[in-house]
């Protein structure tokens, strides 16, 4: 039978560590399992919880996008797949000791930074990053002390990406909408009691560059007690500049100038009319100084320099013209891009790109080590670019393994000598029945609240509950 | 919940998938039952197909028709269109299979997977049938 073979000593399959348990740990080995009969591998994760932004990226108001979460559930319970999270690699264990452990090293561990304005007063208060913002309304550990200051009435989001779209969705939503999703409970008081009424978000360049996704877009042009303000300035004309463009970026051009310039129908203006909240675009604008209030330690409003475009199209480029303008608001949201980070002297790492440098996720001079998702390609692109990427780097892996550039033929010790490594450490991985125990704890705390779950967001109280 | 109504043959729709790699999957499924049902009930092996579970909130259910039968589709929902931008390889009868429902008329349609950019390598498969 299929399980004799598996075990008999002479067919021993290649063992393979993935590091990181986001969408691109988990579809690289999805496709490994699937395209290799022997293949076992184990999935390292440096939180005891697994699915990376999957559960602390992705929106709350975006249960469907966590569907993905049933298919890494079925990988994670595969035979021939372990999870060992509470692990940090390149902390609790070197790159070069996992090597030693397996066949082959595939890295997958995302973009966990972010980047910085780098202008006088980013660090007052009321300034925070996108990144720091939806970690704490997500319940990412590390960010979940961060009870940002939502007294002011307006804040300012600094960008145009699906990122951006989030915060502003978050920060606008009606509560009642909010309640009935996996945000955490502190963030729900924190929001309930949000003075915010007005959002704007700022690019450096034009409506043409705009990063968003329509889909995203459509949400927030309907978005119940909420009015778009758009300014027919910035639209006009538009409609010929995108005849020739493609289709996505003609049909979320086309909903903008939509937005902007037609008149809506009756009950739309209706609502719109009614709105309490606010949200709108703003273009050729990029920050120069987060300027204090008279206590010198708040933020009281960002300087902006107005641009101007050299170029055209995606690759135009936003130059100052030289004119400044302030904007008055009390919150500011930094929401200009993730970037992954080195995590292990002994792994290249391309630190102008912020990527590690790779071909088809090989790793350049570097035989047996692998990457995919953000830490291979840049933090850009939904889950199904992430997917499409990592079946990739796990084909390289497959030709690898077909071709003999990878060497199997001495076993290796796999989690058995990692355990070993660790144990001497102090450190004890969580499984992934753990996790399922946590899973099953939120998920029956979030019954109470009449929402789907209700995270724990100290890793402390995650090992408690599984006996630690 | 009801007994499952017994079905005629008549009430039953033959799909052919035309796979990445050029293969052909057949499957049948019932009237009324989407394309990812089909899919998903017949356990047919198209990677990463489905990913969000018929929500429109991925894309990679994309398929692509044969124009007679893509002419009669039901018509394009604004929130369709958008998630089909973010499909590769779009073409003139592109739409997204979970929103796709089947039709006594749509029977022996093919129906074809759209090439990736992960695709255009040849595809391995170590030890597969053993
Ligand atoms: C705010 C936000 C919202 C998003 N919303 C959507 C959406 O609605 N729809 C969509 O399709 N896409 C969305 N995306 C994009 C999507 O999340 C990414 O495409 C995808 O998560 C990238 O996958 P990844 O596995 O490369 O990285 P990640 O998901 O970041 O996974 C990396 C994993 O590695 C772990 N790790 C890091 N360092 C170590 C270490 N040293 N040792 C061990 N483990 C480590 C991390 O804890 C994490 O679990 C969103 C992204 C963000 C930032
Ligand atoms: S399955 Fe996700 S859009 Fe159809």
């Amino acid at each position: 039978t299929g399980i004799k073979r598996l075990l008999s000593t002479d067919e021993l399959g290649p063992r393979i560590c993935i590091v990181g348990s986001g969408p691109a740990g988990f579809y690289t080995a999805q496709h490994l399992l699937k395209h290799h009969r022997l293949a076992e591998v184990d999935i390292y994760e440096k939180l005891p919880v697994p699915f990376g932004l999957v559960r602390f990226g992705v929106a709350p108001d975006h249960p469907e996008v966590k569907n993905v979460i049933n298919t890494f559930t079925q990988t994670a319970r595969s035979d021939r797949c372990s999870y060992y999270g509470n692990v940090t690699v390149g902390k609790d264990i070197t790159v070069k000791e996992l090597q030693k452990a397996y066949h082959a090293v595939i890295l997958s561990y995302g973009a966990e930074d972010n980047r910085t304005l780098g202008i006088p007063g980013e660090d007052l208060a009321g300034v925070y990053t996108a990144r720091a913002f939806v970690g704490w309304y997500n319940g990412l550990p590390e960010n979940r002390d961060l009870k940002p200051d939502l007294s002011s009435e307006t804040a300012v989001i600094l960008g145009h990406g699906n990122v951006a779209l989030d915060v502003a969705r978050i920060l606008l939503s009606p509560l009642e909408i909010l309640r009935k999703t996996d945000i955490t409970e502190d963030s729900l008081a924190v929001l309930a009691r949000s003075k915010v009424k007005r959002v704007r978000l700022i690019g450096r360049r034009g409506p043409l560059q705009a990063a968003f996704t329509i889909k995203e877009l459509r949400e927030m042009i309907n978005l119940p007690s909420v009015r778009p303000l758009l300014d027919p300035a910035d639209f006009k004309g538009l409609g010929d500049a995108i005849r020739d463009v493609p289709r996505p970026r003609r049909r979320l051009t086309e909903l903008m100038v939509k937005t902007a310039l037609e008149e809506p129908g009756e009950e739309v203006a209706g609502r719109w009319a009614s709105a309490s909240r606010e949200w709108s675009l703003k273009f050729l604008r990029s920050p120069l100084e987060v300027l204090p209030a008279t206590d010198g330690k708040r933020a009281r409003a960002i300087r902006m320099a107005v641009t101007r475009l050299e170029g055209s199209g995606e690759t135009a480029k936003a130059v100052p013209t030289g004119e400044v303008e302030d904007v008055l608001c009390g919150l500011i949201l930094s929401s200009i891009g993730y970037r992954s980070l080195p995590v292990d002297p002994a792994v290249p790492f391309d630190s102008k790109q912020g990527i590690i440098p790779n071909s088809s996720g090989r790793v350049l001079g570097a035989p047996g080590l692998y990457c995919s998702g953000w830490v291979k390609r840049g933090p850009v692109g939904v889950i199904i670019t992430t997917m499409n990427d990592s079946f990739d780097t796990a084909q390289s892996v497959l030709e690898d393994l077909q071709s003999g550039a990878l060497d199997v033929s001495k076993a290796k010790g796999g989690f058995e000598l990692v355990r070993s490594v660790l144990k001497s450490r102090g450190i004890c991985p969580v499984s992934f029945s753990d996790w399922e125990k946590i899973d099953a704890a939120e998920m029956a705390r979030g019954k109470l609240g009449g929402k789907p779950r209700e995270k724990i967001v100290d890793p402390q109280e995650m090992l408690q509950l599984i006996g630690r | 919940a009801s007994a499952p109504a017994r079905l005629s043959s008549e009430d039953k729709v033959t799909v052919h998938f035309i796979t990445r790699d050029g293969d052909k999957l057949t499957a049948q499924g019932k009237v009324g039952d989407s394309l990812l049902d089909v899919v998903v009930d017949n356990n047919l092996d198209i990677d990463g197909f489905g990913a969000c579970e018929g929500t429109l909130a991925c894309s990679t259910c994309h398929l692509i028709f044969e124009d007679h039968i893509f002419e009669k589709l039901d018509a394009i929902t604004d929130e369709e269109l958008d998630m089909l931008d973010l499909a590769y390889g779009l073409t003139e009868t592109s739409r997204l299979g979970c929103q796709i429902c089947l039709q006594k008329s749509m029977n022996n349609m093919v129906v074809r997977v759209p090439e990736t950019v992960a695709d255009v390598r040849q595809s391995i498969d170590i030890g597969k049938n053993p």
